[in-house]
């Protein structure tokens, strides 16, 4: 049985080629001051549009080339790493406590709760998400809270359809019973016996909902609705790039390779993760 | 209780469906309008140049009913809505259901060519694999499943603009008909208008604009109907039924085809249908991205401009979509499923 041995080990070198990444990203946004090596900002016309290092005309110090105003897309990336994190992190994890809180009460409880929540996920289902986030920033107006807040306001449902129906079909097996007969009150096994079980697959998607966090804010940016215009983001980078394509392809080249790269680390991250916690899998 | 007839339990169902169809509906409309009257800035200062009287600006206020109360305001546009007014667009100055509808075409013929692509893509991939179960085929159409699923239709867009626009520019990659060509259409279903008409080089032109973004809409769902489609086939070709075809002499692609396909199909398609609402929100920003004027690039324009009529117009008429073909695949479900069917 080669097959059943080889394939926790893919799973981890998944988790751990994922990570790694992320862990990377994550520390060159955090000291990007010290890892950058231009200030992200500073325009240069006399540098403008050059290319990355291997190719002709590239200047030593600009690695992966210039913007059409001479600005270092190298430093420019590691810096829009920074906006994207902070979003990736608090919007999933407002999104995770929201969205996990009200599942869980509603697949736990049933009843009334159950149908109030059912009915306002079917309403926020019948939205176009993009449209919703659009909306939302327009009229809470730009900045990183107004994005964060956003993302968390549109993707709470996804939290709450999983834990639901987890929360439903843990609520049926015997344990919960017992801690029933046990006398504990419906609250304390919600919390002590429920949750922990649905805590897997929480952290999956928490993992998940980060990779879906940083591209809506590159959406978001590539509309020129994200934060403002000044400080560098994935998707405002990937706006201009896409504008000066025919002139210089490396602008769109690297950020989408780091978004590309990023988003796909946070979802394999999320599934190693819940096969590393699943104890059927294990 | 008298026992209903499985034609009465559908319908039975289908006003049930209906009933909550419109209570979802009415929950959008309420929401849309909750959040855009929180916007702070005036669209109505916006539309005005400055040194405008108050007056002036009084006036249009009343024009567009934005002088009543909030509740007011609600049920007016809400009774505009049932008799089909939704208003004057603010920033085009024209009637929000004639540009929605003038839009909407454009965006429903790209979902369903990206509906299209998705099967194109997913079925074969499904077969496939489960024919050669367990081997590094269907690992291999595994690991470019798990990769189309993580990567959303916004980054597949830039991907393919900056392959099949740039690198080989075999498509175009902005707009949704070359500008200098002649068209002779009626309605703004270009697409079908063109196939019709038996004009197939403004089809050719049509489509070679179409097929970047609505591959980039299709790929995420081509991923999820493979992924899917395979398992269940995979489940079902291990049944006696199926196992019986075998032994009859058939193929290993015709066991499939005949006896499997038929029964993994119905899974599929619940999911499908729900699967399919998403890629209807992802035209949104994949328009944007091919500057293809449909219903999402207006959308994106309208919020820019804070032009509440038309946003409101827009999203009620995607939210109307979206419970539509929830509906549809339920009651597709109810019709085909043989559990249901013979109650």
């Amino acid at each position: 049985m080669a097959e059943t041995r080889a394939l926790p080990r893919a799973w981890n070198a998944r988790l751990w080629l994922s990570g790694g990444w992320l862990l990377l990203i994550l520390l060159a946004a955090v000291f990007a001051p010290l890892v950058s090596p231009q200030d992200p900002l500073a325009q240069d016309l006399l540098y403008e549009r050059l290319p990355p290092f291997w190719m002709q005309g590239a200047e030593p110090g600009f690695w992966l080339g210039t913007d059409s105003l001479g600005r270092d897309l190298f430093s420019r990336i590691i810096y829009g790493g920074r906006i994207a994190f902070s979003v990736a992190f608090a919007a999933a994890t407002a999104a995770c406590l929201v969205g996990s809180a009200l599942g869980l009460i509603a697949g736990y409880y049933r009843g009334w709760a159950d149908r109030i929540v059912s009915r306002i996920v079917d309403i926020w289902m019948a939205f176009p998400p993009v449209l919703f986030a659009i909306l939302l920033v327009a009229v809470l107006g730009t900045g990183l809270t107004s994005v964060i807040v956003a993302i968390a306001v549109i993707d709470w449902t996804r939290f709450c359809r999983v834990v639901r129906a987890e929360a439903m079909s843990q609520s049926r097996m015997d344990y919960v019973e017992n801690a029933r007969i046990a006398g504990f009150g419906r609250f304390d096994i919600m919390l002590r016996e429920v949750l922990p079980n649905v805590l897997p697959s929480i952290v999956a998607l928490l993992s998940l909902e980060m990779g879906i966090a940083v591209i809506v804010e590159a959406i978001l940016s590539f509309v020129n609705l994200s934060i403002s215009t000044d400080d560098p983001t994935w998707g405002g980078i990937i706006a201009e790039g896409r504008l000066s394509i025919h002139q210089a392809w490396w602008v769109l080249v690297f950020p989408l390779v780091t978004l590309f790269l990023t988003v796909l680390s946070f979802s394999q991250f999320g599934e190693g993760l819940k096969a590393r916690f699943d104890p059927v899998l294990r | 209780m008298p026992q209903l007839g499985p034609n009465k339990m559908i319908l039975q169902c289908l006003l049930i469906r209906l009933f909550t169809m419109a209570v979802t509906l009415f929950g959008v409309a309420v929401v849309v309008f909750v959040v855009i009257r929180i916007a702070p800035g005036d669209p109505i200062a916006m539309m005005l140049p400055p040194g405008a009287s108050d007056a002036d600006i009084a006036r249009l206020r009343a024009l567009y009913g934005l002088d009543k109360s909030l509740i007011e305001q609600f049920f007016i546009w809400l009774a505009g809505v049932l008799r089909g007014d939704f208003g004057m667009s603010i920033s085009l100055r024209q009637d929000v259901l004639g540009l929605v509808m003038n839009r909407l075409p454009a965006t429903l013929e790209l979902s369903i060519m990206a509906l299209l692509l998705a099967l194109a893509i997913g079925l074969p991939l499904a077969i496939i694999g489960a024919r050669e179960r367990g081997t590094a085929v269907e690992a291999g159409i595994d690991v470019a499943n798990g990769a189309a699923l993580s990567i959303p239709d916004f980054l597949w867009g830039l991907v393919l603009i900056l392959i099949f626009g740039v690198l080989m520019p075999v498509f175009e990659i902005s707009g949704r008909v070359s500008p200098q060509l002649e068209l002779p259409f009626v309605t703004q279903f270009y697409l079908i208008e063109s196939i019709l008409r038996l004009r197939f080089d403004l089809t050719k032109d049509l489509i070679g604009h179409m097929f970047m973004p609505a591959l980039a809409l299709a790929l995420p769902l081509a991923a999820i109907i493979a992924q899917l489609l395979k398992q269940s086939l995979k489940e079902l070709l291990s049944l006696d039924y199926v196992v019986l075809a075998r032994v009859k002499g058939f193929s290993e692609t015709q066991v499939i085809l005949r006896e499997a396909l038929k029964n993994a199909a119905l899974p599929t398609l619940t999911l499908v249908g729900v699967q399919f609402t998403f890629l209807i929100g992802g035209t949104v920003i994949v328009e944007r991205l091919f500057s293809y004027e449909g219903l999402g690039n207006m959308a994106i324009d309208a919020v820019i401009n804070r032009d509440l009529p038309l946003i409101q117009g827009i999203v009620l008429v995607f939210a109307l979509i979206f419970v539509l073909i929830n509906l549809a695949v339920d009651m597709t479900y109810a019709l085909l499923n043989p559990r249901l069917r013979h109650g």
